[in-house]
């Protein structure tokens, strides 16, 4: 079993006891803790089930590369799955639960599943749910989605607040053990800005656990004094609880800060992501220890061999009182060693080396440590934990020679450098065969910007064993590092450490050697998606040869840990069955992050009331204060109506329609886009920015004009005031106000870079007011100041003067077929303008209206909507807008598109207005149908319907639509079916509904 | 008119800096040849500074010059004072091909003061903020979370900070949110 030991744990603070939950169990650890470390010492060795097989599992690892000890944590707006144990400090109310089980953790259903293994091999999904085709979808996927997946889906919105930091270093070290400490000291040293993340609470790695000694002394005591020199260095921002996520292109790096995981819910936020750009980044995230593959290594109790010594000497934690060491390599018997200091028991060190190893062995046996070489773990006894393991040759097919009685095991199948981050941005790797892992390749490393390298990898990441070579590695990178940025370093010695010599490791992918079917399919690569040595086997067998489809064919690594334990024993397994050399095969893409970050994180500060900016005008308050339904129009939000106390949308719109028409209404038309274009060739760019003519219409006039793409399509629409000789104010649509801007800035900028012009968008300078209807001249001469009368500014006109003592620009235009005066006021005097048409409005019934409204009015009179009449594929002619395309021209942008084939197709659908025969509101979007059928057995169209409305001043729906030969068709009826299954017949008509002859405009 | 008003009429709010709404600032922008000796003279004359150099503004008081673009300006000026020195100014360069046209009111003027006004800028625009590195006299055209904005030192512990009008109530949301006490960083 599991348990605290009495005394020992230099992380622990033992003063300080912290309760915790564990599925819904009181627990109780230590400050200092890890979920794990504390779960462990309460002796829960059990932790979770596997996710195909439901087999039980254990803590295996004490860090990131944890693939069992996933969990739950949290509730509510705090709850987060898919937490590592081993990641994760407990604090006071911690709760956790585990994860892929029901109904509990000891007594799991699923289980079934592991006695139904032979049946579920490498690829049992893609052969199984085959056939019928159609089960895939109703039935297979739906049963296997529910399955699928480890942790439960958070339901509450998260109660945490995230943020992002830029920051700009000349060196980003990621790993605050010796190596990136002493990369650190060096760059700093140097005088470069220096960023040092490590991703534990702790400084200086596993030096202290392994027992090093640095310049004579504990490796702690080498690590406050370099920690503290760090910090005395105003260049260097050290920084804990912060992985180094990944490495991208130019420099860019993300660093990953947990500011509150480890406390109670705080207001602080819970995660920090930087965003780094950097000129050069040391890699110093140490290495990661492989299991060994044998049956029954994935039962709880099975631990990777430095691990339980982390627990022990970090937490005072043993995984068990009889502990037996299996291994292939020297390091596994510092374990042994810690273990028998600790006064437990370690009834064997199996070592598969015939040889075994160097002066740790002989350390262990002078401890009086059974020590066998050349064998090998047959396999594990026990189903929740660990009860024995039963010894054989390791040479052999796993012929019992005695069982041994132990609680746990721990294993050490050699360490593999952490590569991932030089890897992100494509440094690659050279395979050795002497310690069995791939290293960084220095001579090829991730390329910058200007074609060198800008990842250096130092310490055990590159692939050094030892603290004396891990330091003077990190010397020697980092100043490399230095010249390459042009300082120069100030030390080239590396502190002293002991480098011990070692017996060398061997390759050992499957114990025992010649194991057969029965026990290899009992051997775990990957324990977090259940695929074991049989399954790789397979699918080499089956013809998948690439690491990259037999990832994929079997989920190795696959899985939230990313094979961090299961990569390098999975593709030696299957180099070995391919009969070819690990270097052949290769590995997997590393691709960030390293370790899954929160997706909080990513989104940083865009959350809830700041999730996107809302643009609103300087009358969007006058809005919420008055009842207006909210609509989005780009980033702004705009009325859709204006709803009076209990009353309906519909009713508002209906409402708003007619009070315009009768009397007297007013909109807010700030939003509209207002772009200045000045210059001696000002009129020749607007003549080819727009199909008409601009550069003819006269200083005082307006001229409603289209914009088309290149492709000819419409893409804007607005109308166009002369300002003076040489400037033009062009209005553009709500959406397009910086997309027109930025649209005509390319053209300025890359094809007419020497014509003189320039353009300003000052759509925020004004806010703007259509005052509307047949009592709108009235109310304007009643605030008084400029005349408006007919004569003096006619249709089409604007001018420039007070109204009501407001500095206005006043323009008669009219997107509603009445009366109507746009007035642009400066945005700070836009509430007051519109306070006093308002007051001065009352005895005209004065009415705010909405975009609805403003669509309606528009659709009464034809007038078509950028978005609605058009959807990226509308040409002018298609709307019967030919009389905007100027012939006085010899180009505009789209008018040799227009040309072509496709655009001069007389089958082309055209505008035409639309009338339900029965007076509804036919459905927005709705096809007419036409005769026969097409190749794919649907109905033919003929025609589909852009706007639609119901008209409160005609009474009846009308509609505009796209109809093959509609111009010809008038007075045919059509055919729209509806959704519900029923139709809708509509004749064709002239779009104009109302006021065919525009009397009303005219006055 | 004494009815002008700022889009969030100078709210203000105490984080671990504090931030405020500035009221209104007249604004004016340039766009020219800002080679030419012409404009330079006619800022100098009328605005009183020279044409500061690629990313940087010249400042003096309420009045002054930032460099926008390589051919564009946004010139600064008390509010009430936009539209008389964009008559001056047009009229300074009669002749010469420029674009000068008030914008005051489509912006939206911040303060952020504190000793950690760069930390706040820094954890919402791609910019190195560190002491070294944005100096007084420094002008940068960048954003702010997602909505464009521009920016400069008053002085050590003072940041100016310009944006749309439109999105005034989203920017004072983020900088109340980014200069909330506990979010410290301290690392520039």
């Amino acid at each position: 079993m599991s348990s605290r030991l009495s005394s020992g744990g230099r992380l622990l603070d033992r003063s300080t006891s912290v309760a915790f939950e564990f599925n819904g169990r009181k627990l109780k650890g230590y400050a200092g803790d890890t979920l794990a470390s504390a779960l462990l010492g309460n002796d829960q060795m059990l932790v979770g089930r596997s996710f195909k097989y439901h087999r039980p599992r254990g803590i295996v690892a004490a860090g990131p590369e944890e693939p069992n000890a996933l969990m739950n944590l949290g509730k509510g707006g705090h709850f987060e799955p898919n937490a590592r144990a081993t990641t994760t400090e407990i604090f006071p109310g911690l709760t956790a639960q585990s994860q892929n089980h029901w109904p509990s953790l000891e007594m799991d259903v699923g289980v079934l599943n592991n006695y139904a293994s032979r049946f579920m091999p490498a690829g049992f999904y893609y052969k199984t749910f085959i056939h019928p085709r159609a089960a895939w979808k109703h039935l297979f996927e739906p049963f296997i989605r529910k399955a699928a997946g480890l942790g439960k889906a958070p339901k509450d919105r998260d109660a945490d607040t995230y943020e992002h930091f830029y920051s700009f270093v000349d060196v980003l070290v990621v790993g605050g053990g010796i190596a990136g400490l002493q990369a650190a000291k060096n760059a700093g040293e140097a005088g470069l800005k220096v960023l040092l993340l490590e991703q534990t609470p702790h400084w200086g790695g596993r030096a202290p656990v392994d027992g090093a000694i640095i310049d004579g002394q504990p490796a702690e005591i080498w690590i406050s004094s370099t920690v503290q020199a760090l910090e005395n260095m105003p260049n260097v921002t050290l920084r804990t609880r912060t992985m180094g996520a990944g490495v991208y292109d130019h420099g860019y790096a993300l660093g990953y800060e947990r500011l509150t995981d480890h406390l109670a819910p705080s207001t602080a936020p819970r995660h920090r992501l930087w965003r780094i750009r950097t000129k050069q980044i040391i890699t110093a995230t140490g290495a990661l220890e492989r299991p060994l593959s044998f049956a029954g290594n994935d039962i709880p109790g099975v631990m990777l061999a430095a691990s339980v010594r982390d627990y022990i000497v970090n937490h005072g934690v043993s995984a068990g009182d009889r502990t037996v060491i299996v291994t292939n390599n020297d390091d596994a018997y510092r374990t042994a060693l810690v273990l028998k200091d600790a006064g437990l028991d370690v009834p064997m060190v199996i070592d598969a080396r015939p040889d075994g190893g160097g002066p740790l062995m002989d350390a262990c046996k002078e401890k009086g440590i059974r020590v066998e070489t050349g064998k090998a773990i047959a396999k594990v006894k026990g189903g929740k934990r660990v009860q024995g393991i039963v010894l054989c040759s390791q040479a052999g097919a796993g012929g019992m020679l005695e069982e041994v009685a132990c609680d746990a095991v721990a294993m050490s199948g050699g360490w593999s450098p952490v590569v991932h981050l030089w890897s992100h941005c494509g440094g690659k790797l050279n395979w050795d065969d002497k310690t069995a892992c791939f290293r960084p390749d220095h001579t090829r490393p991730p390329l910058g910007a200007t074609g060198e390298g800008f990842v250096t990898v130092a310490g055990s990441a590159d692939g050094e064993q030892s603290s004396g070579d891990c330091l003077s590695n990190a010397v020697m990178r980092t100043n490399d590092v230095i010249e390459a940025l042009g300082a120069s370093p100030q030390s080239t010695t590396a502190p002293q450490a002991d480098t011990e010599p070692m017996a060398a490791m061997a390759a050992v992918w499957k114990m025992p050697q010649g194991a057969g079917y029965e026990l290899r399919s009992k051997m775990w690569l990957d324990y977090q998606n259940d695929v074991k040595v049989s399954d790789v086997q397979l699918a080499a067998q089956e013809g998948f040869e690439s690491v990259e489809h037999t990832k994929r064919y079997t989920t190795l690594g696959m899985a939230t840990d990313q094979g961090k334990l299961s990569n390098i024993n999975g593709l030696a397994i299957l180099a070995d069955s391919l009969n070819a050399d690990i270097p052949q095969v290769g590995t997997t893409t590393f691709r960030p992050p390293y370790h899954p970050i929160s997706l909080g994180a990513i989104a940083g500060e865009a959350s809830r009331e700041i999730f996107q900016p809302i643009d609103k005008t300087p009358l969007h308050e006058w809005g919420e204060a008055n009842g207006a339904y909210w609509e989005p129009v780009g980033h702004w939000r705009r009325a859709y109506c204006y709803q009076k106390p209990g009353e309906s949308i519909e009713d508002a719109v209906n409402r708003e329609v007619k009070a315009v028409r009768d009397s007297l209404g007013l909109l807010d038309a700030s939003t509209l886009g207002k772009i200045i274009v000045k210059g001696p060739d000002a009129g020749k760019f607007l003549d080819m920015m727009y199909t008409n003519l601009m550069s003819t219409l006269k200083p005082g006039k307006c001229r409603y004009g289209l914009m088309c793409t290149e492709n000819g399509f419409l893409t804007d629409d607005g109308v166009v005031a002369r300002i003076d000789d040489d400037t033009w104010l062009c209005h553009t649509t709500t959406g397009g106000a910086s997309r027109i801007h930025g649209h005509m800035e390319e053209w300025l900028q890359t094809e007419w870079w020497d014509w003189k012009v320039y353009t300003a968008n000052v759509t925020e300078q004004f806010a703007q007011v259509a005052v509307v209807g047949p009592n709108a001249r009235k109310v304007l001469e009643k605030l008084g100041g400029m005349d408006v009368s007919k004569d003096a500014l006619g249709f089409m006109e604007w001018k420039e003067g007070k109204i009501g003592g407001f500095d206005a620009r006043v323009f008669r235009i009219s997107f509603s077929g009445e009366l109507s005066y746009e007035i642009a006021v400066p945005a700070s005097q836009g509430r007051a303008f519109w306070d006093a048409l308002w007051d001065a409005g009352q005895e005209f019934n004065v009415t705010p209206y909405g975009t609805e409204c403003l669509h309606v009015l528009r659709a009464e009179k034809g007038f078509i909507m950028i978005g609605d009449e058009t959807d990226g594929t509308v040409i002018p002619q298609d709307l019967g807008l030919n009389w905007a395309l100027s012939k006085k021209k010899e180009d505009y942008l789209g008018k040799r598109a227009q040309q072509r084939d496709h655009m001069t197709d007389p089958n082309r659908w055209k505008l035409v207005g639309l009338e339900s025969i029965d007076g509804s509101v036919i459905p927005d979007g709705a096809y007419a149908v036409g005769t026969g059928l097409n190749e794919n057995g649907q109905r033919n169209t003929e025609g589909r319907i852009t706007s639609t409305y119901y008209s409160a001043n005609l009474n009846k729906g009308i509609a505009m639509g796209l109809i093959l030969n509609g111009p010809d068709r008038m007075g045919d009826v059509i055919t729209f079916p509806k959704i519900d299954g029923s139709e809708v017949k509509a004749k064709i008509v002239d779009p104009v509904f109302y006021d065919k002859d525009g009397e009303k405009q005219n006055v | 008119m004494s009815n002008a008003v700022s889009a969030l009429q100078g709210v203000s709010h105490a984080g671990y800096i504090d931030v405020e709404e500035m009221g209104l600032r007249g604004m004016v922008t340039l766009r020219g040849d800002l080679t030419s000796a012409n404009v330079k003279i006619a800022v100098k004359t009328v605005f009183g500074v020279s044409v500061p150099d690629v990313t940087k503004c010249a400042l003096q008081g309420e009045t002054g010059a930032a460099w926008m673009s390589p051919d564009e300006l946004l010139l600064l000026c008390p509010h009430e004072r936009a539209e008389e020195l964009v008559a001056s100014l047009s009229e300074a360069l009669a002749g010469e091909h420029a674009l000068v046209v008030n914008v005051s009111d489509a912006r939206a003027v911040f303060q952020l003061r504190g000793a950690a006004v760069r930390e706040v800028i820094a954890k919402l625009a791609p910019v190195d903020m560190s002491p070294n590195a944005f100096l007084l006299g420094h002008f940068r055209r960048s954003r702010i979370a997602q909505t464009p904005a521009a920016f400069f030192l008053r002085d050590e512990t003072t940041i100016e900070l310009i944006c749309f009008r439109s999105v005034a109530g989203y920017m004072f949301d983020v900088l109340k949110r980014a200069s909330s006490r506990g979010s410290e960083v301290n690392a520039l």
